[in-house]
């Protein structure tokens, strides 16, 4: 029987090569979050940003901030600084005409708009990142910053005004300026063209210098 | 809905010959009615049926006037939003148009930075100004940042919108505006400079303004303005020359350049002005009020006491 012959040369080839599309997500894992619990999704975006954050507290070599960005954890944290500084209310007593309300949306402006001048100054410079990339980098990066300023706060409400404890926050803070600045700069070394790294670093420690001085000057315990 | 009806008539009616609707199915007839009679095919015949069933006609049209409206609302709303949306998508691609103003070395701007304080002699051969962005976007951030330190500092406060906002808005629409002005001048004097380069010299000149700023916050000696003056004299007075010394080389008339170089001296030096003196009446009432009641040095220092000596200032 010629037909099962030719049947039989078929079944003996065996099926080889891979079936993936160019650009689409390699893994398995995205398929299956329609079945899941809601607790497990929010649990795993959750995990993922602390990790980002173990991130750039230990900064190493790692694509993982500009691969998988995005912008929950700078949002946390822009939240969390502006709650933070905000003006204590007993200014108002004081002062008569302090409102105490300009300083969230402060923090809330310098936080976004220093992050996108620093990023439209690195692709100005013609450094190959993505708008957002880099601002979930910058963003992250303000993390040392906001342990600082936990650092300030704590100090501010132990022990009363003095010179000590100024010194005290000064170091705190500009430990954190120095490892926010060492951890972005870890994280877009790559994406600078080399020979201008100190043109694309100078807004960026403007930003962060800002930001630490908001921090040191913000006294309210 | 004059669509649906329709099928349901032409379906269920005698007069099936004109439409043979068993080949087709209601959905697929009903999309190309859609794609194709968007013009008022639909309305008139939505009239016929009103003729044809009355109230319940009247009530269709009704409808189907309410989801015409409907339509078009959204339709229009989300024309104009992918125009917004265009536009800004058009500002982000056009970055690519504004990368070689920014094509520039580390040392190069150093020496640039310098160079806009040390005014060269106005000769024959025409000075020689980068067309470059870079330098003056960054002093201008500078300015933002020690501005916003000043109006700290000084307790400015502004009613609508925040300290940065206004910083922010102030130091470009100074060095955008001044720009534009001078280069209306410049092209009615006949000065041989492009906006680029009238742009880039008037970002440059205001690291002077950067470095008077700083000197006059953080060694602010209070009482008098003597400090600031001097320093508002010397390196202000040196990016004006230097400015001058630009314009100068590359003008021919001596009005015109008399005209031109005026008009930039005045711009930037009431500018320095502008900035020292706006954002620092607090700290100057305080001190006159310091002064004229003599208060005692110790408690004159702490910055705690010093709404209190304001208050003995009004109520004298």
């Amino acid at each position: 029987m010629a037909d099962v012959e030719f049947h039989d040369e078929i079944v003996d080839v065996p099926l080889e090569g891979d079936i993936d599309v160019p650009g689409a997500a390699k893994s398995d894992d995205e398929l299956s979050t329609l079945d899941e619990p809601v607790k497990e999704t929010i649990l795993r975006d959750v995990k993922a940003v602390g990790n980002k954050f173990a991130h750039v507290l230990i900064p190493k070599q790692s694509r993982l901030l500009l691969k998988e960005w995005d912008l929950w954890g700078p949002l946390v944290l822009c939240t969390f600084l502006a709650i933070m500084l905000q003006g204590s209310t007993d200014d108002l007593n004081v002062m008569g005409e302090n409102d105490g309300g300009p300083q969230f949306a402060e923090v809330f402006v310098i936080y976004w708009l220093g992050a996108s001048v620093v990023t439209l100054n690195i692709k100005l410079l013609g450094g190959n990142i993505s708008f957002f990339q880099s601002v979930c980098v910058l963003g992250y990066c303000v993390c040392p910053l906001g342990l600082a300023l936990i650092v300030c706060r704590v100090l501010l409400a132990v022990s009363s005004d003095s010179l000590g404890l100024f010194i005290a926050r000064f170091i705190s803070v500009i430990a954190g300026f120095a490892w926010s600045t060492f951890a972005s700069t870890a994280f877009l070394a790559d994406s600078q063209p080399s020979g201008r790294k100190v043109l694309a670093m100078y807004p960026l420690l403007l930003f962060y210098f800002v930001i630490s001085w908001l921090i040191i000057s913000h006294t309210h315990s | 809905m004059a669509d649906m009806s329709w099928h349901s008539d032409s379906g269920g009616g005698d007069d099936s010959a004109v439409l043979d609707m068993d080949q087709i199915e209601p959905g697929q007839i009903s999309r190309d009615y859609d794609r194709d009679h968007q013009d008022d095919f639909g309305s008139t015949y939505a009239s016929e049926k009103r003729g044809n069933s009355g109230t319940q006609g009247s009530k269709s049209f009704a409808e189907d006037m309410r989801q015409r409206v409907g339509e078009n609302v959204t339709q229009m709303m989300w024309q104009a939003g992918a125009q917004s949306a265009k536009r800004a998508w058009n500002v982000y691609g056009n970055i690519d148009l504004l990368r070689p103003y920014f094509d520039v070395e580390p040392k190069e701007v150093q020496s640039r930075l310098l160079y806009s304080l040390i005014p060269l002699r106005p000769t024959d051969t025409r000075q020689e100004v980068p067309k470059e962005l870079y330098g003056p976007s960054m002093v201008v951030l500078t300015l933002i940042a020690l501005l916003l330190y000043q109006m700290k500092t000084a307790d400015h406060r502004v009613e609508e919108g925040t300290l940065i906002g206004s910083a922010f808005a102030v130091c470009f629409m100074y060095w955008l505006g001044s720009s534009g002005l001078v280069w209306f001048v410049a092209y009615v004097c006949e000065v041989r400079i492009a906006i680029l380069q009238i742009l880039s010299m008037m970002g440059y000149a205001l690291f002077g303004h950067c470095i008077v700023l700083f000197m006059g916050t953080v060694f602010h000696t209070g009482h008098d303005h003597m400090f600031f003056y001097l320093l508002w004299a010397i390196i202000g007075g040196l990016s004006t020359l230097k400015m001058a010394g630009i314009i100068m080389s590359r003008t021919r008339g001596p009005k015109q350049r008399l005209f031109v170089t005026g008009t930039i001296a005045v711009l930037h030096m009431f500018f320095l002005l502008y900035l020292h003196f706006a954002y620092n009446t607090f700290v100057q009432e305080i001190s006159d009020a310091l002064h004229d009641n003599l208060v005692p040095a110790p408690v004159s220092v702490n910055l705690n006491i010093e709404v209190p000596s304001n208050d003995v200032q009004a109520a004298t």
